[in-house]
């Protein structure tokens, strides 16, 4: 087999490759450790019961959903109350609901954001429009 | 094997075509959640609609009132961007021959010719801004407010030229820099890119209040209501009045009126 | 065939350089944008479409006037357009291109485009013009591009590609009907709201568009082996002449209907346009020079001794295109938003960013049709249609 302008097509390709691994020797081969999320605000270590509108693992991977069938709910639908599982009900609304639990923007949210190497405040950028709560100087 | 560079080509354009039905098939494995609900505060009308009465506003009001503007541009967190050009306001106030065009006449009452008339969305029955809207991003809801989604608008503006009474602003920069009052946290601001309006509170009517600038007129001057509602003070002002809409010869279908 | 656009003379390099300079130029601008917003540009909240959408709405134009040489060559069987068939399709695409351009450099959320696809809203003529622009952008592509290659190898086109030639014709119609739908269907725009919006788009369009592809045959064929041929660039002509003066008429129709009704809202526009509104009159100039040029082109059109010498020809098509360039690509998008609905003149002018970026979508352009013509003319030089 001949492969035609075969230079030029390898050493791309040895170019293409290095780039492609280059994150992975600039971190030397390590894992960085995953992010802790504190979950210690005034307002959930008040609860008795500290129970978030899903369970926390479906929360996890799904709050974007949530996020955005709420918005859709709110904005569109004009429906402002959400009843979970449990029968409670909340208010949807990020800045005035899931922030007041969450007070913790930047060890909540930008935590993981940042870990999963979302550029803050561009992606996802409900910080532009919704107000993040005031926190504490000394939290952050 | 023989093939050429083009069938390999053709076969990639296909791959990529059928990813394109990725989404499709996610739309429908979506789980159902559980149900929502309104507040059972919440004002219900099947045709919001407000009255000016401009005689009250000037007979009763001091010279110079800003009452209703400043409560709504406060709660709303809307900027003064300090020019002319990029101007955003929700409610604002014209005089007689720039609210009513056409219908101005040289010898007129000279209060027609100074006074104020408050202005914003009129919530139009048929509405020019969502007819254009290519995202649905400006959307009609059943209970007659003109709705806008500021997280699906692209900022093309075409509602903008679609809406016959200026009532439209859109964000040229950054709101955030220019909000000169105390920032409303319980109200989202908007950002660089997306157009607004007046929405008639309808945050606030989900949770049983009036809109701002009704509450805020401590001398009656604005009213709202439903005006599907034969009992419902803009109903009785309608039937006590007469009373004037603007531009209504397009076809709009303004739902806001005025007492002159 | 894309291989022929990476071989060339020094000159074909040096103007390549140059569009790809004024490209980077552009781009550069629009970042400004992006960060900043549109208030780097000129628009306001009262003419909130300018210099952008007035570009866009000129090219769409000159992308439908393609179907000035498509259609008597597939349906009238003018033989002598089937050697310049190929240029008009070109021209369509760097147009298209440049129109798509237009409308995202004048989006505040341009990374949001594609809201207008996962939602798509058929009451909106946005969407429409969107869907037709986007369809005549594949066809001529499409079309373009397989009769070429089937030119080189010195075969017919394939089957397939006759019916989208067919639909291809009305579909150049359709563009810049839906286009001057976008503005003849708003309430609140006495300027726009016009039933001959349209066909004042599409006459418009007929004489712009073949006005500059004969400009293009002239350099193609200085520049190249390749002729384009007297008789088609005549033919041509013929079809610039009619339609410039018809859309002057038009204009006139206009005029009529404004001060003969009286009617303040009908006249306002055109008063501001040719003799200003309430002391602002920023457009009066343009608006004349707009009316001698088109006078003048239509003088050299046709007088038969200035419209059969080449030189004179060339001036024509050059008044011609800017003429229009005036009436639709500034005069025309502008003057709706003036006055305002509140009848308060608000006036626009472009600003230096704003310009820069709009150039670097004209180079694009500018560069898209020069690849294209480059491969379309190496490929007519290959099968010695140059020796015709």
């Amino acid at each position: 087999m001949k492969i035609y302008n075969g230079k030029p097509i390898i050493i791309g390709l040895i170019i293409f490759v290095g780039v492609a691994l280059f994150p992975v020797f600039y971190n030397g081969g390590k894992a960085s450790p995953p992010p802790e999320i504190k979950l210690d605000t005034p307002v959930i270590q008040q609860m008795t019961e500290k129970q978030c509108v899903l369970p926390k693992g479906e929360m996890r991977t799904g709050h974007m959903q949530v996020l955005n069938e709420w918005r859709t709910e709110v904005v569109r639908n004009g429906h402002r109350v959400y009843v979970a599982a449990d029968g409670k009900q909340y208010n949807m609304s990020l800045q005035n609901e899931c922030m007041k639990c969450h007070s913790n923007k930047s060890q909540f949210c930008d935590a993981c954001h940042v870990y999963a190497g979302l550029q803050l405040g561009a992606v996802p950028y409900c910080w532009t429009c919704h107000i993040e709560p005031k926190e504490p100087k000394e939290t952050k | 094997m023989e093939s050429s560079r083009r069938d390999l080509l053709k076969l990639g354009g296909a791959c990529a075509l059928g990813l394109t039905t990725l989404p499709l098939v996610k739309a429908h494995a979506k789980s159902d959640l559980p149900k929502v609900m309104d507040n059972p505060d919440a004002l219900k009308g099947k045709r919001w609609a407000m009255v000016v009465d401009a005689k009250k506003c000037w007979e009763k009001g001091k010279e110079g009132c800003k009452d209703c503007i400043d409560a709504c541009h406060k709660i709303h967190n809307v900027p003064d961007i300090g020019n002319v050009k990029e101007e955003i306001k929700w409610i604002w106030n014209e005089k007689f021959q720039h609210v009513f065009p056409g219908m101005e006449s040289p010898h007129m009452a000279h209060d027609y010719h100074e006074k104020p008339f408050m202005v914003f969305c009129n919530h139009c029955g048929n509405a020019p801004c969502v007819r254009v809207c290519p995202t649905q991003a400006t959307f009609k809801r059943p209970d007659g407010i003109t709705m806008m989604d500021f997280h699906r608008c692209i900022g093309c503006r075409y509602c903008m030229a679609g809406c016959p009474y200026g009532a439209r602003s859109f964000n040229f920069r950054d709101p955030r820099a220019f909000i000169k009052t105390e920032l409303n946290m319980t109200f989202p601001t908007r950002e660089r890119g997306v157009v607004e309006k007046c929405s008639f509170c309808e945050e606030r009517l989900a949770v049983g209040l009036l809109p701002a600038c009704v509450e805020a007129c401590k001398h009656g001057a604005l009213v709202f209501g439903d005006l599907e509602d034969p009992n419902s003070p803009v109903r009785k002002l309608l039937a006590e009045h007469f009373t004037i809409r603007r531009k209504p010869e397009l076809g709009t279908e303004p739902g806001v009126y005025y007492i002159v | 065939m894309l291989e022929r656009a990476l071989y060339g003379s020094q000159r074909y390099f040096r103007w390549v350089l140059g569009l790809l300079i004024l490209i980077g130029m552009g781009f550069g601008a629009y970042m400004i944008q992006l960060n900043k917003g549109l208030t780097i540009t000129g628009m306001g909240r009262d003419v909130s479409w300018g210099f952008y959408i007035a570009q866009f709405t000129f090219l769409v134009g000159v992308a439908a006037s393609a179907v000035m040489v498509v259609l008597p060559y597939y349906l009238h069987n003018v033989k002598v357009f089937g050697r310049i068939t190929i240029l008009g399709e070109f021209l369509a695409i760097a147009a298209v291109t440049m129109c798509l351009l237009f409308i995202i450099v004048d989006l505040g959320k341009p990374m949001r485009l594609l809201n207008v696809l996962l939602y798509p809203t058929p009451n909106s003529i946005l969407f429409w013009d969107m869907v037709s622009l986007n369809g005549y952008l594949f066809l001529n592509i499409f079309i373009g591009w397989n009769v070429l290659e089937a030119e080189r190898k010195g075969v017919h086109y394939p089957n397939w590609v006759k019916p989208l030639i067919y639909i291809s014709i009305p579909w150049a119609v359709s563009i810049h009907t839906v286009t001057a739908f976008l503005y003849a269907g708003l309430p609140a725009r006495h300027y726009w709201l016009t039933a001959i919006m349209a066909a004042r788009f599409l006459a418009s369009a007929f004489c712009s568009g073949p006005a500059l592809l004969i400009l293009l045959a002239y350099l193609v064929k200085k520049y190249t082996k390749f002729d384009p041929g007297q008789e088609a660039i005549d033919k041509l002509t013929n079809i610039v002449t009619y339609a410039l003066l018809i859309s002057v008429f038009f204009v006139g129709l206009e005029f009529f209907t404004a001060f003969y009704s009286q009617i303040p809202g009908h006249m306002h526009s055109l008063v501001y346009l040719f003799v200003g509104l309430e002391g602002h009159g920023k457009l009066v100039p343009f608006m004349w020079l707009f009316a001698i040029l088109a006078v003048a082109a239509l003088v050299l059109l046709l007088n038969p001794k200035t419209r059969r010498n080449e030189k004179t020809l060339k001036l024509a098509c050059l008044f011609t295109f800017l003429s229009m360039w005036l009436e639709k690509g500034m005069g025309l998008v502008i003057a709706g938003f003036i006055p305002n609905p509140l009848e308060q003149v608000r006036e626009y002018s472009p600003t230096i960013p704003e310009l820069t970026i709009a150039l670097g979508v004209w180079s694009t352009g500018a560069f898209i049709l020069t690849i294209l013509y480059k491969i379309a003319t190496s490929v007519k030089e290959e099968v010695g249609e140059a020796s015709h």
